[in-house]
């Protein structure tokens, strides 16, 4: 892994295709196009490319995304999250009897469904720095502890495992769970902007601006990558890894929960069945984003990119004519592909940088 | 020559791992301006100890004093607001992180507001990179290469240079010549007596009688964990020194050897064991 890419946000003047094979997120960038060109063309029929087409992915790329950019970070730090499978529907739920059981204020319903879901990711942070379990086990137990307690809280409180969650305020419904559309013109000329975009989209988006900001422009973002690169090292530097790798469980549980809390708003019901597939959907989008498995390396446009492609992939199929059935086949390609791409990006900017030294 | 002021200090410091006893009964002082040398054999305990005087742990017993006064560092960022700087045996540096970000991992410079503070990565690669630079590592133009990409000499001198820039009264080395060419290894003593000069306190670690020699102005020998000698430069020969660090179990026989060895040829001493 002797890498000499440029660090994120550089670009020396006439070494620019250079510097740009340098940034992490270019296999990701690069995979994402060639699969948008694909679907594109294969479902131009059946329209692939119309806002309200791009909405199917895109309403599904944002509820995967946003609990990818968290399992980045941990990723990234060296660990693993898989209990996020069970905090989507935990967090559904407890917001669900939060205002249908309790009574409580819809926000106040989102504030104890973050809290809870802090708490549970606060409990596998502890678990992972004191004990140095791997992560990967420490979360498959709370996957299971958690899902058995959606199950049995939702049976015990309110007597069955399917909530209803009725309407309660228009604010709510436009933030958390609702469809948006912006047609600009009037009726001859009129332009789609977009169509049918849920509010997870846009709450996709401002989450992913303040990933953004928290691994790359903050200061502290340098201590995700220091933790990921060579842990002791980085606490023999002076960084607080434990506490670090604590916020960051409690950042993808509470992701996940919020996730879980827009379906339920979108949906009014919420439902205790655990998201196994999610576990893996969101893991997919990291390394096709290009995050090291092995941690130290990885970009939050990488993880937005490789997300946009999984979600292609995934929903794309129904737009083409492609028997349904090879959906995983595709998936399962890609994720070799992509893999495969970001080794190769990664080598050759390792070459193009030496070459440049002399 | 009368004592300089004393920075750091230990007591009767013990450190156990559980029940592996590895330091015993440690006392010994880091004299502002002075180097410090730290001799003995794999495992006589030379990293446990200065990774205490860098909060990394706790001492078991004991206490540890710094200008005097007690002090207990319970991390390592509670020695480095103290001013020591540690470059540790192993590790150090994070390949696949840009040269400026491993230089100021941990202590990032920033520029912005309130909350919203940003990463100054120009500033950043711009110390970074003057600063190996002035190592010797002159290969080195652009502080957004990844640390992956250098040779492992390099990396240490990274490392060496990141000490040399925060440590502004105790600079503790780990054996920082050990991967190093001639040429860098020769500036890192330079270096340590520049800081010596600058009136730092340094600890040096090292198995080379040469490097020791060189910089050191006190000596203290491990074995075992335990001090098993002590003392100023100029009062063992080099011979002694390299039998001290060698182990020091039979050091009779050790001087037997010498003087046999020196009798048969015609008075050289032996080469300095490494
Ligand atoms: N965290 C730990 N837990 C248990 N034992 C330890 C720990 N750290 C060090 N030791 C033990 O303490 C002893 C001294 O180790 P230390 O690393 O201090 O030696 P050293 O003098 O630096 O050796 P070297 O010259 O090889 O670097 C060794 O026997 C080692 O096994
Ligand atoms: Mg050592």
């Amino acid at each position: 892994m002797a890498d000499t890419q440029r660090d994120q946000g550089s670009a020396v003047g006439g070494f620019s295709i250079l510097a740009l094979f340098r940034r992490p997120e270019t296999g990701a960038a690069a995979g994402f196009i060639l699969i948008f060109l694909f679907f594109g063309y294969f479902g131009w029929e059946r329209n692939f490319l119309t806002a309200l087409g791009s909405s199917t992915w895109l309403n599904f790329a944002s509820k995967v995304g946003i609990i990818a950019i968290p399992i980045g970070f941990l990723m990234i730090a060296g660990e693993l999250d898989i209990s996020v499978g069970a905090l989507i529907p935990a967090g559904g739920i407890v917001l669900a009897m939060s205002v249908e059981l309790f009574g409580m204020n819809i926000w106040l319903g989102v504030l104890v469904g973050l809290l809870v879901a802090g708490l549970i990711g606060y409990v596998n942070g502890m678990l992972v720095t004191r004990t140095n379990v791997p992560s990967l086990i420490v979360t498959l137990a709370t996957l299971f502890v958690v899902a058995g307690l959606n199950a049995y809280a939702s049976k015990q409180l309110a007597g069955t495992t399917q909530h209803s969650l009725q309407d309660v305020g228009a604010v709510s419904e436009f933030v958390l769970g609702d469809y948006h559309s912006l047609v600009l013109g009037s009726d001859e000329n009129r332009i789609t902007i977009f169509r049918s975009l849920q509010s997870s989209f846009f709450i996709w988006i401002v989450f992913a601006i303040a990933c953004f900001y928290i691994l790359h422009v903050a200061p502290w973002g340098n201590w995700i990558f220091a933790m990921g690169g060579d842990e002791e090292s980085a606490r023999n530097a002076g960084i607080p890894t434990n506490r670090l790798k604590i916020a960051l469980f409690m950042l993808s549980a509470m992701a996940a929960a919020l996730v879980g809390m827009t379906e339920a708003v979108l949906a009014n019901t919420a439902s205790t069945t655990t998201q196994f597939g999610m576990i893996f959907n969101t893991i997919i989008c990291v390394v096709v984003g290009g995050v090291l498995l092995t941690g130290g390396f990885g970009t939050v446009a990488g993880t937005i990119f490789g997300t946009l492609t999984f979600g292609i992939v995934f929903q794309g199929i129904n737009f083409t004519t492609f028997d349904k059935d090879l959906n995983l086949l595709f998936i399962g390609a890609l994720l070799l592909v992509a893999v495969l791409m970001n080794d190769t990006f990664r080598n050759l900017a390792t070459s193009a940088s030496t070459t440049r030294k002399k | 020559m009368p004592d300089n002021a004393t920075v750091l200090e230990m007591r009767g410091v013990d450190k156990s791992f559980g029940p592996i006893d590895v330091l015993h009964e440690i006392s010994l002082k880091v004299n502002e301006g002075e180097v410090l040398c730290l001799l003995g054999d794999n495992g006589a305990g030379k990293s446990t100890l200065i990774k205490t005087l860098s909060g990394v742990h706790q001492p078991t017993r004991g206490e540890m004093l710094m200008d005097g006064k007690p002090v207990n560092f319970v991390r390592p960022k509670d020695a480095q607001d103290m001013g020591i700087a540690t470059v540790h045996q192993f590790g150090g540096t994070y390949p696949l992180m840009s040269i400026g970000r491993n230089f100021f991992a941990g202590a990032e410079p920033t520029r912005g507001w309130g909350p919203f503070k940003v990463f100054d990565r120009r500033k950043a690669n711009a110390i970074a990179v003057e600063q190996v630079r002035k190592f010797g590592i002159t290969g080195i133009d652009d502080g957004d290469r990844l640390v992956g990409g250098l040779s492992g000499g390099e990396r240490q001198s990274l490392a060496i240079a990141r000490a040399v820039y925060f440590g502004a009264r105790v600079l503790i080395l780990d054996e920082p010549t050990a991967a190093l060419g001639v040429k860098q290894a020769a500036h890192v003593l330079r270096i340590v007596n520049e800081a010596k000069r600058r009136g730092l306190a340094v600890v040096f670690i090292t198995h080379q009688v040469m490097h020791a020699m060189a910089v050191g102005d006190h000596f203290t020998v491990l074995i075992r964990g335990a001090i098993a000698a002590d003392f100023r430069k100029g009062e063992k020969t080099r011979e002694e020194i390299a039998d001290l660090m060698a182990g020091g179990e039979s050091m009779a026989d050790l001087e037997a050897d010498i003087e046999g060895y020196m009798e048969t040829h015609e008075g050289h001493p032996p080469p300095p064991v490494h």
